[in-house]
């Protein structure tokens, strides 16, 4: 009995280990073919479109509603100490270090890293992978790097957008609704954000947007070639990426604070 | 193209034990067989995808094994492949798809490639639906197209993959007829694997026929389909018995009856 | 290849989206003074005590802001901090016996430099050192000198030594 449940769990031990290192060697091959895949940058761009300016909207829309939420929320904390006007600070300093790269890494897993990895998948499927090899393309330069390298560029931008727009919002919910002095607002925000917080930020979403990505081209590459296979891949690539991200959130916070 | 004694497993399960190959410069050869008998597996190890454990591929006397990921694509480059649903790119138009080796592997001018991809839409017939996508064609054009791309790099050899898979008997005449015409006129050597026995034999030169891991019967199609023997007959004419049983094995039906389950 | 033109327009658009949010975060938000702009002189003060000061904080006189700290250093000369501050040029009247103290905004505000004009005719100008400061206020020191002040003033305790008669 006790046997056994050590032998399970040394196995699944063995497992995540295996699948740590297939993404440590498919990261080291992606980084081998980044700089011959710049050369070609009009693939890139293509997919930046795909990775970043498609996802522009949803982005823009759940970045304003998050910044009203928490326009909201932390008036109603702030006014029982009789702070309402830090309510710029808390809002700004919230977004920046932490809504803002997250949210957005969750948002960017689920509509850009689902479609990465579908397409891949998909590609897997019908053989135009194998058929590029074929025709002595290598896929993983022509079409898994550029995609990899548009999430990437993609993600840092993607956040700064959400941030700047929650803080329109929390401005919008805590100056015109709730009656924070305007000037108060944005002269406590500025007091108290410092330039480290925004690259804090910045650094966060960058590192979010090389595992976001890293996960959804993987998880597609590598798909089983069926439909089911297909959608399985999709699956993981949420679940994996929401993970990861939290509990690189966790880590990266831990040692920048 | 010459193999010899070739051996593969998978997963413990040995595909091939030394299964021989010729193929003539300039034929049309048919690699036939009942479905899992590793076809597709044996144009993977052909082409330099899979690794055999044992044998000898040689292409153009060149020994497949010894190649280097750069010889394997230098030679891929002299190479055609179609898959089974042609294995358009989703995202190219059919122009671009048929454009995309030249553009991978050349810098032709536009005007050039313009000619070249044209001349090669032309030969399978599809110069009018350049513009459309791959999702817009049907089974049998989407195959046309993938010949027209598998052959814009004039290569030397031409292998196909269940060409006839799913595709009404007009799609495929055309698709047969166009086999045998791009191998004449292109001066090609072409691979046919597939087990549509009547169809291939009116366009191939020489048969194989593959199962249990080995050629079991070779030869010009005519002198296949009056081999006499069981296994061979049995595949030819399509028999629904035979050294492949029709029963799955089972115990017998009366004992199977009696137990409650 | 109309395709392509609307591909790269609506990337470029998005680049462009992108990096002017992140700029804007970086100069509107923060309280980062950056190099361009008109460049403002710099002027130094030494306090006892400056609290939570931090780089960045406003200078302000009569509730306007008219700069921002930039450095905050121990000198050991004088056993001080000493308080670079950078005022834009356009308020480059301010008499050079100003006083200059660090107050907080509100209860939990932050803190910054109020300057109170003096009555001299030469103004402060780059580098000048400002001669009367006062130092932040901090809570406990208050706290503890009204505890023991009570405690002097108490009819029936004996007055506390380090009280003053």
């Amino acid at each position: 009995m006790l046997a056994s449940l050590t032998r399970e769990i040394l196995q699944s031990l063995r497992v995540a280990l295996q699948a740590l290192g297939a993404y440590a060697l498919f990261f080291v091959r992606l980084l081998g073919e980044v700089p011959r895949t710049l050369l070609r940058f009009g693939l890139v761009v293509e997919q930046v479109h795909n990775a970043g300016a498609l996802s522009l909207v949803i982005i823009m829309l759940s970045g304003l509603f998050v910044g009203m939420v928490l326009g909201l929320q932390g008036f109603d904390l702030l006014e029982r100490f009789g702070s309402e006007e830090s309510l710029g600070s808390a809002a700004a300093l919230g977004l920046l270090k932490e809504l803002g790269p997250v949210v957005t890494a969750l948002l960017f897993a689920g509509r850009a890293g689902t479609a990465l990895a579908s397409e891949l998948g998909l590609m897997r499927a019908t053989d135009q992978l194998a058929a590029m090899e074929m025709m002595a393309v290598d896929p993983v330069r022509r079409v898994v790097v550029p995609r990899f390298l548009g999430g990437v560029l993609s993600m840092p931008l993607l956040a700064a957008i959400f941030s700047l727009i929650g803080i329109f919002g929390a401005q919008l919910v805590g100056v015109q609704l709730m009656g924070v002095d305007s000037g108060q607002f944005w002269s406590q925000m500025r007091s108290a954000v410092e330039f480290g917080d925004v690259m804090e930020g910045v650094v966060k979403s960058c590192v979010f947007g090389v595992s976001c990505s890293l996960i959804a081209v993987y998880e597609g590459y590598h798909a089983v070639p069926t439909a089911e296979g297909v959608g399985r891949a999709t699956t993981r690539t949420v679940v994996i990426s929401s993970v990861v991200v939290l509990l690189l959130d966790y880590l990266l916070t831990a040692a920048m604070l | 193209m010459r193999v010899r004694g070739l051996h593969y497993s998978f997963a413990q399960r040995a595909i091939f034990t030394g299964i021989d190959l010729d193929i003539d410069r300039g034929s049309v050869t048919a690699v036939m067989g009942p479905s899992g008998t590793g076809k597709t597996t044996l144009l993977r190890l052909l082409t330099g995808q899979l690794q055999a454990d044992r044998g000898v591929i040689e292409v153009e006397g060149e020994d497949v094994a010894k190649l280097s990921r750069a010889g394997i694509y230098r030679m891929r480059r002299r190479m055609g492949m179609l898959f089974q649903n042609g294995a358009l790119l989703t995202d190219l138009d059919v122009y671009e798809n048929v454009a995309f080796p030249l553009r991978e592997h050349t810098r032709l001018p536009e005007r050039l490639l313009r000619h070249v991809v044209l001349a090669k839409l032309q030969a399978v017939g599809l110069r009018g639906a350049y513009r459309l996508m791959p999702a817009e064609l049907s089974g049998g054009m989407a195959r046309r197209v993938a010949m027209a791309r598998a052959i814009v790099m004039d290569p030397q050899l031409l292998i196909y993959d269940e060409p006839f898979v799913g595709l009404d008997p007009i799609s495929l005449g055309v698709v047969l007829r166009l086999i045998r015409r791009l191998n004449d006129t292109l001066g090609l050597t072409s691979i046919v694997v597939s087990h549509d026995v009547h169809d291939l034999s009116t366009v191939a030169d020489s048969c194989y026929l593959l199962s249990g891991g080995g050629v079991i019967a070779s030869g010009p199609p005519g002198t296949l389909a009056t081999d006499t023997r069981e296994d061979v007959r049995q595949f030819m004419h399509g028999l629904p018995d035979g050294p492949v049983p029709f029963h799955y094995p089972a115990p017998e039906y009366v004992e199977q009856l009696r137990q409650l389950r | 290849m109309r395709q392509t033109r609307a591909i790269e327009l609506g990337t470029g658009l998005f680049v462009l989206l992108g990096f002017s949010a992140l700029f804007f975060l970086v100069t509107q938000i923060t309280n980062r003074e950056f190099g361009f702009g008109d460049g403002g002189y710099r002027v130094v003060a030494s306090f006892e005590q400056v609290g939570g000061l931090k780089p960045g904080a406003p200078v302000s006189m009569s509730g306007v802001t008219i700069g921002h700290v930039q450095e905050i250093e121990y000198d050991f000369g004088e056993y001080k901090a000493r308080v670079t501050m950078r005022i834009d040029n356009q308020f480059d009247r301010i008499p050079d016996d100003s006083d200059a103290g660090i107050y907080t905004a509100g209860l939990l505000g932050g803190q910054y430099i109020g300057i109170g004009p003096g009555g001299s005719e030469t103004f402060l100008a780059e580098g000048d050192q400002m001669q009367f400061t006062q130092s932040a206020i901090v809570l406990e020191n208050l706290i503890s000198k009204f505890l023991f002040s009570k405690a002097a003033e108490s009819p029936d305790g004996q007055p506390a030594e380090e009280s003053k008669p």
